[in-house]
Formats: structure tokens, C-alpha cells, sequence
């Protein structure tokens, strides 16, 4: 199960100029890959290449070749796509489907499109709702429920898509850290069970943790890449307008002041 | 959708469904099928309109909202929703017809040039008849039906759930934009600009806010879509339904009958049969 993306760009409807030029990306089973950048890099616009949103669902023009487990997915339209690919968006309350009274069944929308047996949608919709610890949050109307709360609501609709790929953007942004602690142990699960997750966040702190490999956008090209590790104490991140991780900083921080940073683990 | 070990082995669930998806509602009214219920909306509207008069409408409104909306419980809310749904219109309708009724005769009132009539009256009471006829029938439905059901009822029928989809989104739309704009105006009060004081300023106020509330609700529909998309909305072929909404041999019979009686009404009145 690999995404590919080979010189891939990407320029919207009525842009003057690309968003995405030249990206060469792979993501192989069970990897966690990380894409940050300053505002306006290009994170989303990638997210919605890799998803194949854009261009069937946003329009504009795409150059380059995505291959699916080898396969061209040129011709594929969006719903054939989306069985094997699912994104998350950046607003949870966009991401809700508004047909649905209750979480539960907010949950169940993507398996019930695919047509899945019913007992089948029941059982990934609980193991979902599980995951993410808000099996209480079943029996309540998703569109009474806070950002947080919607975004966890969002993802585990994601989850039980079962998905082979999972492209998020931004996908903790309205979480408190318990909260970016619950989807970041539903991505390290996902990929331990072997599908490849996208992952673009501002928090570098969740992509430290989650992340194997790493991309750095500005933009619209990749100027920065390896392993994750490598990348988040690059100390071009700042200029790039990425701020490092929690980590890496309280380490610099100590070394500036003459502190032995291994005493700090203490 | 292969493979996910860990994902599809739960220790955990023989949980169903849980027991509030599709759970009947309260009253026997709550639990027609939302079919029949949009049917007997729909059509107390219609048969409002071409039965006219004054006696007529009021009957309906007696037999076909206030009777139901007593058994469904609703009646308080009803006439709250009702009232708020239609009073605009209602009063505009009642005064203009009161005051601008062509050819009366019997005045009533005389307020410098213009001039109540009897006959202006009652031809604006029968508007008024009318107008709460109509908006009694649609509260009813919406206090009596969550959206969603009648979208999976729609769907079981062979109904594109895009369409309920689209029907159902665009009534949600607006108490979203309701609140956008109350958010935006809040931001742009924080930043010192007037949306109160006089009239005209609070006009100059209202201008900056359309704007964003507008294009931010395009963006979201746009995003709304593409998420839509991305979950397999636009896949053909049918669906997977967790439940639907019961239904019976009498309330289809119903649902005709009412629908045949409606168009023998209409017959009748165009061609002159019953006047
Ligand atoms: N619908 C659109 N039409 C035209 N240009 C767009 C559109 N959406 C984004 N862009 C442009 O594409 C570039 C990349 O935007 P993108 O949203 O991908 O950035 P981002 O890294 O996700 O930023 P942020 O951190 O603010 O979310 C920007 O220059 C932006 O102005
Ligand atoms: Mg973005």
C-alpha cells in the first residue's frame, strides 16, 4: 500500500501562480509523514493533492503522477479514490454532515456510504467511537458539541473508514493536550496496523511524537526533508517560520546555559 | 480497507445500535411517519390557499394544526414559532389589505387620507387566515420531525439522500450564518466600528459585516463538500441504513386519499364546479 506523488504541482482555478510545484512524496504502510511550513507554505493544498480533492472536487490544474500501489489514479473518480484515501479538514464543523441527529451515526456516514453490512458500519462505528475514547459521546447531537469534541467526532468518522491512507490537515488544531494526546495514539494505532498517515500541523509537538519522516514546505516546494528527528532540530526550521518542538528548544535552551542537557531527563 | 488487524478484533463490542437512533417519539402524532407528516403539512397549506374564505381555512387550522399539535404536546411552542415564523408578513398583509382594499365601500375608520373599510375587513382577515393556516402547518412539522428522519425515510423510498441532503443543509445554513453575523459584528464592535447609535449608522455598521458573512459562507459549503466527498457521499448505488422510520398500510392509504381529495378541491375550483 504506497501513495506516490512524482513531481507533482498544483495551481487553483484562476491562481496567477502554482501553490505546488515539483513534490516528490511517498508514503509506504504503517509510516506517519509529517508536512509543516510556515502559513500560506502550501500544507493544505497538499493535503488536498494527495486526498485527490484537488483537482476533482476544488478544480484547478494538476501536473505530475499519483500512483496508488503502482497504479495511475488519473481516471479514478473521487469515491473510488476516497475507499482508499481519507482526509480530514482543519474545521471540525465543516466536517460533519448535518444529515445526522446523533454522534453515533455521524461516525457510521462514511462506512453507510460505502454500503457496508450493517452489523459491519456498527462495529467499526463503536471501535471508532472507542479509539478515541467518546463512546459517551454517542447518544449526542454532533452539532451541540464543542470544537474539540467536534474534531474527535470528526477523526473517529475518519477511522471508521478503515483507511488504507489517512491525509490530515491540521488535525489538533481546536484540542486541548488531552485531546492531542487521544489523536495522536489513534495515528500511532492506525499506522501500527499498516496504513500510511499525512499528517500537517502547525504543533510541531504532535509530529515530534507521531512522525517518521518529514517534509518541510515553503513555498510550495519541499525545502527541507528527512527524518523526523533530523528535520525538527534542523536550525533552518526558524527561518522556514516553523518553531521547533517543545523538546528541542528545552534542550538548545539548556545548552545555551551550560546545563548538561541529559540532566534534565531527571 | 484491508488489513487493520488491531481495528477490526475488538475485545470490546456486541454493542448495536444504541437505543436513541431512531427511537419513537413521544407522542402518537411525534410517531407518524415523517412522509405522512410532511403529506399533511403540505397539503393543509395548499388546501388553505385554494379553499379561501375565511371558514375554511380556519376549520384546517382547528382539525389540522391545533388538534395535532395538542395530542403531539406542542401547542405552546406551536403558537410561540408560528407567531414569530409569520407575524412580519402577517401584520404587513392585514394592514395593507385593511387600509388599501380597492372598491370598499362600508368605511370603518378614517385616519387622514386613508380610509378602513368593512369589506377591506374582511377580505384582510381571510389573508390572515390564510397566512397562520400555512404557518401552523409547517411548525407543526418542523416541532414534530428531526430533518434527519424524513432524509432516511426519503432515502428507503429511492429518494437520492443528496437531495434530502441539499434540502436539509440550506435549512441549517441559516442559523449558522445567524451566528456568524452576531460573531462578526461583536469583532467588528471590538475594533471601534458603530453598529448602533442612529439609523444611518448603524447601516454604514451593517456593511462590512455582509460581506465576510457571505463569502465565509460560500468558503464553508465549499469545505463542507469536499468533506462530504472525501467520506464517499457521492458513490453511487445504495447505502447502508441503520434504521428507518415505520410506516403502515393506513398512513399510505391516508397520504393518497389526502392527496386525491386535494386535487378534487383544486378541480373543483378552477373549473367553477364549487365556488
Ligand atoms: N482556493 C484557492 N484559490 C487560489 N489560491 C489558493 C486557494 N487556497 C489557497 N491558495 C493559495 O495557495 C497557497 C498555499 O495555501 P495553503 O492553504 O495550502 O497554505 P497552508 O500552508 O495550508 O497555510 P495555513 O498554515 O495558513 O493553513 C497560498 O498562497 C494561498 O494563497
Ligand atoms: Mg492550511
Amino acid at each position: 500500500m504506497t501513495l506516490t506523488l512524482q513531481a507533482v504541482g498544483y495551481r487553483y482555478a484562476g491562481a496567477d501562480q502554482p501553490s505546488l510545484l515539483e513534490i516528490d512524496l511517498e508514503l509506504r504502510d504503517g509510516e506517519v509523514v509529517g508536512v509543516a511550513g510556515a502559513s500560506e507554505a502550501g500544507k493544505t493544498t497538499l493535503c488536498l493533492v494527495a486526498s485527490g480533492l484537488a483537482p476533482r472536487t476544488v478544480g484547478g490544474r494538476i501536473r505530475g503522477t499519483i500512483l496508488l500501489d503502482g497504479e495511475n489514479v488519473d481516471a479514478w473518480p473521487m469515491h473510488r479514490l476516497s475507499g482508499r484515501i481519507a482526509m480530514g479538514f482543519q474545521n471540525p464543523s465543516t466536517q460533519l454532515s448535518q444529515v445526522t441527529g446523533t454522534v453515533f451515526e455521524e461516525v457510521a456516514f462514511g462506512p453507510m456510504n460505502f454500503g457496508l453490512p450493517h452489523d459491519d458500519v456498527v462495529a467499526r462505528t463503536w471501535q471508532a467511537l472507542h479509539t478515541l475514547r467518546i463512546d459517551d459521546l454517542a447518544e449526542r447531537n454532533p452539532q451541540r458539541l464543542s470544537g474539540g469534541q467536534q474534531q474527535l467526532v470528526a477523526m473517529a468518522g475518519l477511522l471508521a473508514l478503515r483507511p488504507s491512507h489517512l491525509v490530515l490537515d491540521e488535525p489538533t488544531a481546536q484540542l486541548d493536550p488531552a485531546g492531542t494526546r487521544l489523536v495522536a495514539d489513534a495515528i500511532a494505532a492506525l499506522a501500527a496496523d499498516g496504513a500510511s498517515i499525512l499528517v500537517a500541523e502547525q504543533k510541531t509537538d504532535l509530529l515530534a511524537e507521531v512522525a517518521i519522516r518529514m517534509v518541510v514546505l515553503a513555498e510550495g516546494r519541499v525545502v527541507l526533508q528527512g527524518p523526523a528527528a533530523d528535520v525538527l532540530d534542523d536550525a533552518r526550521l526558524i527561518e522556514l517560520g516553523v518553531s521547533a518542538p517543545s523538546a528541542v528548544r528545552l534542550r538548545r535552551a539548556a545548552e545555551a546555559a551550560g546545563i548538561d542537557p541529559e540532566r534534565l531527563r531527571d | 480497507m484491508a488489513g487493520r488487524e488491531r481495528l477490526t478484533n475488538p475485545p470490546l463490542m456486541n454493542r448495536g445500535v444504541p437505543k436513541i437512533v431512531g427511537r419513537p417519539g413521544p407522542t402518537a402524532y411525534h410517531r407518524l411517519n415523517p412522509l405522512t407528516k410532511a403529506t399533511l403539512a403540505t397539503i393543509t397549506a395548499v388546501a388553505a390557499v385554494v379553499l379561501g374564505g375565511l371558514v375554511g381555512p380556519v376549520v384546517l387550522v382547528l382539525v389540522a394544526v391545533i388538534g395535532p399539535a395538542t395530542v403531539a404536546g406542542v401547542l405552546l411552542r406551536l403558537i410561540r414559532t408560528a407567531l414569530l415564523l409569520s407575524l412580519p408578513i402577517a401584520i404587513s398583509a392585514f394592514l395593507v389589505n385593511l387600509f388599501f382594499f380597492p372598491g370598499g365601500e362600508q368605511v370603518l375608520l378614517r385616519i387622514g387620507p386613508i380610509t378602513a373599510t368593512a369589506e377591506g375587513l374582511a377580505f384582510a382577515l381571510e389573508i390572515l387566515a390564510r397566512i397562520v393556516a400555512i404557518s401552523g402547518a409547517v411548525t407543526l412539522f418542523y416541532l414534530t420531525t428531526p430533518p434527519a428522519d424524513l432524509v432516511v425515510d426519503l432515502e428507503r423510498r429511492g429518494v437520492s439522500p443528496r437531495i434530502g441532503f441539499v434540502a436539509n443543509a440550506s435549512v441549517q445554513t441559516v442559523p449558522a450564518m445567524v451566528e456568524r453575523a452576531m460573531q462578526i459584528t461583536a469583532a467588528q464592535r471590538a475594533r471601534g466600528l458603530d453598529t448602533e447609535g442612529s439609523l444611518w449608522r448603524r447601516v454604514r455598521g451593517i456593511v462590512p459585516i455582509v460581506g465576510p458573512v457571505i463569502l465565509g459562507s460560500i468558503a464553508e459549503v465549499e469545505e463542507r463538500t469536499m468533506a462530504l466527498e472525501a467520506r464517499g457521499f457521492a458513490r453511487p448505488g445504495r447505502r447502508t441504513l441503520l434504521w428507518s422510520p415505520p410506516d403502515s398500510v393506513f398512513q399510505s392509504a391516508l397520504r393518497w386519499g389526502l392527496l386525491v381529495a386535494l386535487l378534487a378541491l383544486i378541480v373543483a375550483r378552477v373549473t367553477g364546479v364549487w365556488a
